[in-house]
């Protein structure tokens, strides 16, 4: 059976991510900062879906532990899903750095830290699947979160970098840039019904885009459509918004 | 996040801030910071027992945490919805040990409302199938019980609203079947009188219910189908269905989309509904093999049937009366078929003896029945909680969104009992509801 692994594995898209994998017959391995937390979500895939589940100690901050923890997986997985992620405070981290740094280097310097080394063994192998979850937040810049949006933007240019290196070793790197979501972190907000999708909606759009080899992926679709006008609203008139 | 909240019923709806938790520590963060707080599963007791301003959304905590295959031992945490647990025990050969008409609530609504099902008479309701739970009481800690360990705080919180805390963690015995079929009997009885008969006739059944036409008068007044059923061995099937013994049936697509407008349920609309119910059974007795769905599950097969009541809402009466006073169930149904205010479905249904704290059976007989919200049904309802009382009955919490506080106090024998539990374990009543208010087992 073919291995998922899968970065940040305590969210909301993560479990969600991480089932719809299990569905599918995949063994997965969770990885997260407490990896004791994640016992539960092993067992629950175990039971539920018949397969493999095992739990990983990840710290995606803690760059220079993350070859050790790659090397230390016991099957190297087929495919790999980045979902770890911060929103993080934007006021604070406008005069706070460590709320700063800790936004950067969890959504882009971890993302490319980690990337680097599955991307590495996958060009190496010859195959694998690369999964990163970004987010339509780093398509353009706006006051209200653009700390989270820059990091954002850094990392899907890194997807697409990626991507672009790595079709050449057969290796394939999907792009998804999910509009708002339903999870934890959005919890405190308040989000337009029909423009927000529950995890179990990205997932199965993940799941499906990989499989059909799609290079970046918008859930819901149309947030594909909503950024190309969002992005082709001249910046003399952006900057006067308050968004 | 805040958002308009409301049961099954649609009625009450109000505006409410719930947040969800899938790691234990981070409902223990909210619940620092809030001072009044219920838990909520999937929304399907009917009327306002997990309503509040401020609401936990168990719907995320919903993993299997183990599952004995041998013995039939389930663990899960408190969110999942019973129709996850069935995905999972069919195709292994087990079954829950009780299961309410729908299979859309979760383990934890199953345990504090302690749930009972058709097979009542026989297995008692949830809490008797329980092992042990996990509850977070109001101060902040997880404390395991079961009947033996903590058995106030366990029998305070099976049929106990959400009012001892959050049930986290659900460990309990499931019930071994051969095949995912029930082998059914479907049986008409004239009037109520037959159906009693036919109810004590039945009753080594496991499985048995009635739908009853109330809005039929005269020698037909109680008109109805009992159905009775068992789990299916292999040797009953038919060919077609031995392929797949243990096939867990396919989900129900039929939804209704939309509040439908509340004229469509008048008094010719339920007659015609009911007339065609009775009426499709042609014959006086029917006997066939069916897979567990439509058996359990006749109206999840509709989703969103509420709906259909319209904007209003509706609240669902649902009694029961001890088995003496058959005399009071032919008063209040004859006051209800009086009265014509409809009712899309009525489930008669004879409950077995149980010694529980704050659940609602008890033996004798329990009636559900629908009525759209309404000027002046509240006001109905109360002439029929004075005539449950007057017969030694009482009402479901469950289903409850209107019942004043002094018929909850004086039908209720352990209420006070209950209350001083509740108060032990949710001093500062952390855990309140709308419904908590109302009945003043919390103190506005």
């Amino acid at each position: 059976m073919p291995t998922v692994l899968i970065l940040g594995a305590g969210s909301d898209m993560a479990i969600a991510i991480a089932r719809q994998f299990a569905v599918e017959k995949y063994d997965i391995q969770l990885a997260a900062r407490n990896s004791a937390s994640l016992n539960a979500l092993q067992q629950d895939l175990q039971i539920r879906y018949h397969v493999k589940a095992g739990s990983y100690s990840f710290d995606a901050t803690d760059f220079t532990s993350h070859a050790a923890f790659y090397a230390g997986l016991p099957v190297k997985p087929d495919v790999t899903v980045c979902v770890f992620g911060y929103l993080g405070d934007q006021e604070k981290a406008q005069s706070d750095w460590t709320e700063a740094t800790r936004i950067i280097n969890t959504n882009y310097t971890g993302a490319v830290s980690i990337l680097n080394i599955v991307a590495d063994d996958y060009a190496a192998r010859g195959n694998g699947t690369i999964i990163g979850i970004s987010s339509v937040a780093g398509e353009r810049g706006r006051q209200s979160n653009y700390i989270y949006g820059s990091a954002k933007a850094g990392f899907t240019a890194y997807l697409s970098g990626l991507r672009n290196r790595l079709f050449h070793k057969g290796v394939h790197v999907l792009s998804v840039q999910p509009g708002f979501v339903y999870t934890r972190m959005t919890e405190n907000l308040t989000l337009p019904p029909l423009l927000t999708a529950q995890p179990q909606q990205v997932a199965v759009a993940v799941y499906k885009a990989a499989k059909a080899k799609k290079n970046t992926v918008y859930t819901k679709w149309f947030w594909r459509y909503i950024m190309l006008i969002i992005k082709s609203v001249p910046e003399g008139i952006f900057k006067k918004l308050k968004l | 996040m805040e958002k308009r909240l409301a049961n099954w019923g649609n009625y009450p709806a109000l505006s409410c801030d719930e947040t969800t938790f899938s790691q234990e520590e981070q409902i223990q963060d909210f619940i620092s910071s809030h001072s009044s707080i219920i838990a909520r599963g999937n929304g399907r007791c009917y009327g306002d027992a997990s309503l509040a301003t401020f609401s936990v959304s168990t719907l995320k905590y919903d993993k299997v945490l183990a599952f004995d295959t041998v013995n039939g031992i389930f663990e899960c945490q408190s969110g999942i919805t019973l129709d996850q647990i069935l995905e999972i025990i069919v195709p292994e050969g087990w079954f829950l040990p009780v299961t309410p008409g729908t299979k859309f609530i979760t383990v934890g609504g199953a345990v504090a409302s302690d749930v009972h099902g058709k097979n009542h008479h026989v297995d008692g309701s949830f809490s008797s199938h329980i092992i042990s739970m996990d509850v977070i009481t109001g101060n902040k800690d997880t404390i395991t019980c079961s009947a033996l360990v903590e058995p106030d705080l366990f029998w305070a919180t099976c049929g106990g609203m959400g009012l001892t805390g959050i049930i986290t963690r659900v460990k309990f015995y499931l019930k071994k079947v051969e095949t995912a079929y029930i082998k059914q009997k479907q049986i008409k009885a004239r009037n109520l009188e037959d159906l009693i008969r036919l109810f004590e006739e039945y009753n080594d059944y496991t499985y048995s219910m009635a739908w009853i036409d109330c809005l039929k008068k005269g020698d037909a007044f109680g008109r109805s189908i009992l159905i009775v059923g068992e789990h299916a061995t292999a040797d009953q099937l038919s060919e077609s269905q031995r392929k797949a013994i243990l096939k867990v049936p396919g989900k129900g697509k039929l939804r209704v989309p939309f509040n439908l407008p509340s004229f469509i349920l008048n008094t010719f609309t339920v007659k015609a509904f009911n007339w065609l119910y009775y009426n499709k059974n042609t014959k006086r007795e029917i006997n066939n093999v069916v897979p567990y769905e439509p058996f359990f599950y006749p109206l999840d097969a509709i989703l969103h049937w509420n709906r259909g009541y319209g904007k209003a809402g509706f609240v669902q009466y649902q009694f029961v009366l001890p088995l003496e006073k058959k005399d009071g169930l032919v008063a209040i149904l004859q006051r209800i078929s009086d009265k014509g205010w409809g009712s899309f479905l009525a489930v008669l249904k004879v409950f077995g003896k149980q010694e529980s704290l704050i659940s609602f059976p008890m033996e004798g007989y329990t009636l559900a029945l629908d009525f759209p919200v309404r000027k002046g049904l509240f006001a109905f309802l109360d002439e029929l909680d004075t005539l449950v009382l007057q017969y030694g009955g009482r009402l479901y919490l469950s289903k409850d969104a209107r019942m004043k506080q002094e018929v909850f106090w004086s039908s209720y024998p352990n209420a006070q009992k209950f209350a001083a539990i509740v108060k032990t374990y949710n001093g500062d009543q952390l855990f309140r509801s709308v419904q908590s208010d109302r009945l003043l087992l919390t103190e506005k």
